[in-house]
């Protein structure tokens, strides 16, 4: 039996938005986002190579580790921060409930 | 100025799906692509990766996928103008379009489908206020005739593969060279990763990791990169700088061609893919409209649809009816496209 969680998503406005979201859709954080028409542009499609899906991890929420496609992204991106992560490589599963993330900055 | 019946801009995998479909009604077609190989997105960012929804093929890598549209356009001997940009169009009173690189290639045809995907692949450039100041005057993001840059002294900035291969190729060819990277984990192959540190450990390059380039001095071009790391700031004096930052999309100057733009993709109508400029047209992962799926099938069957459109204006006067290739085959063009050079 899957459930939905909550994810807050702050955009580049300083703007709070908190989505249900379900486990059991294969989404990841960047669908997520697009799906509530955030502007997150996700221009590559989910490969992890064009780090427009860029995100601030604000919670304690334990999840996966950056794997090595998204360090080598976030290796070269801009405004990148140690809580930086690539919202298409985390998928959303239960132990994401209460996730809150920052979008970062638009590439110049 | 090349002339042909359709500018396709974007050498993609549907810019060379167009090359067959148009060939199939006897157009010729010229390719323009701002990366220096066929192939778009496919060749340059993820040809080793499996693809699985390309009807009839349970799997293909991306690199073989481009192979098999390279050969599969072959009989119809397409034109290509690589490595140029296609920066302005021109609309004559005849109604045809003449299309200018980057270089200043033209190009004149009645008929443009642009197959652009995310857009040309540009340098991803560092946040330096001054960097403007130094383009070009000792700051390069790519290594164009490395001749000139043999046996001095530099500082390249990356961890991706290009960074590293320069980075070898100079240290070896005798340059003392500061390879600068923001951790300590190369993306670049581990050969490369392997011969950098033994060119290190030789003295022949210095690596700075978990490091960044944040200034840039000079006052007639650069003399000195400053580099912050965690524990120092390290001043280099040197009049080169490479920052290898790979290459991110951008639709660039398509955006200033009259077309209407919605988030960054071109509107097109689904009868035809045609842009709201008669005459262009826009297929793949460039165009959108409602239900648009940014899928490299839907670019073919788009690219088909748009081609009967196009040999409707080239051709105003024949009726085309369709006919299967299991039915004529395929036949191509017996000769290459003349390369006429007509005064404009």
């Amino acid at each position: 039996m899957s459930t939905d969680i909550s994810i807050t998503v702050i955009d580049r406005k300083g703007e709070a938005h908190e989505f249900t979201v379900p486990t059991d859709m294969n989404l990841n954080l960047m669908e997520v986002c697009k799906g509530f028409e955030l502007p997150v542009e996700g221009v590559c499609g989910g490969m992890a190579m064009c780090a427009s899906c860029q995100v601030y991890v604000l919670t304690e929420t334990h999840f996966g580790e950056r794997n090595d496609d998204e360090e080598a992204m976030l290796d070269e991106a801009y405004f990148v921060q140690e809580n930086s992560r690539l919202g298409c490589q985390i998928p959303i599963t239960p132990e994401l409930d209460g996730l809150k993330v920052a979008l970062a900055p638009e590439a110049p | 100025m090349i002339k042909t019946d359709i500018i396709i801009i974007g050498a993609g995998p549907v810019g060379l799906f167009t090359v067959f479909e148009a060939g199939l009604m006897k157009l010729r077609c010229h390719l323009i692509d701002a990366i220096p190989q066929p192939g778009g997105q496919l060749a340059e960012i993820y040809p080793k990766k499996p693809i699985y929804d390309i009807p009839g093929y349970p799997t293909v890598l991306a690199g073989e996928l481009v192979d098999n549209l390279m050969e599969q356009a072959a009989p119809f001997k397409p034109g290509f103008t690589l490595g140029e940009r296609a920066d302005s169009i021109e609309k004559r009173a005849d109604g045809t379009f003449v299309v200018t690189t980057s270089k200043g290639t033209k190009h004149h045809a009645p008929v443009v489908m642009i197959a652009g995907g995310l857009g040309s692949f540009e340098p991803r450039k560092p946040l330096i206020d001054n960097l403007a100041d130094f383009e070009d005057k000792g700051v390069h993001y790519i290594v164009k005739d490395p001749d000139q840059f043999e046996g001095k002294d530099m500082v390249i900035s990356g961890g991706g593969d290009s960074a590293l291969d320069w980075a070898i190729y100079f240290a070896e060819k005798g340059s003392h060279v500061h390879l600068v990277h923001r951790s300590d984990r190369f993306r670049a192959h581990k050969d490369s990763v392997a011969r950098a540190h033994e060119l290190a450990a030789a003295g022949k390059m210095e690596l700075h990791t978990f490091a960044e380039v944040k200034g840039l001095e000079g006052t007639n071009g650069l003399d000195t990169v400053v580099i912050h790391s965690k524990e120092e700031e390290t001043h280099i004096k040197t009049d080169l700088w490479f920052p290898l930052f790979g290459l991110s999309p951008k639709l660039g100057p398509i955006a200033d061609w009259g077309l209407e733009i919605d988030k960054n993709a071109i509107v097109v109508d689904t009868f035809d893919y045609q842009t709201n400029r008669p005459g262009i047209f826009a297929i793949g992962d460039v165009n959108t409209y409602p239900g648009k799926l940014k899928l490299i099938l839907c670019g073919f069957h788009e690219a088909t649809l748009a081609v009967q459109t196009a040999y409707k204006i080239i051709n105003p006067d024949k009726k085309f009816t369709l006919k299967y290739t299991t039915v004529q085959g395929v036949q191509g063009f017996e000769e290459e496209q003349p390369k006429e050079t007509v005064k404009s």
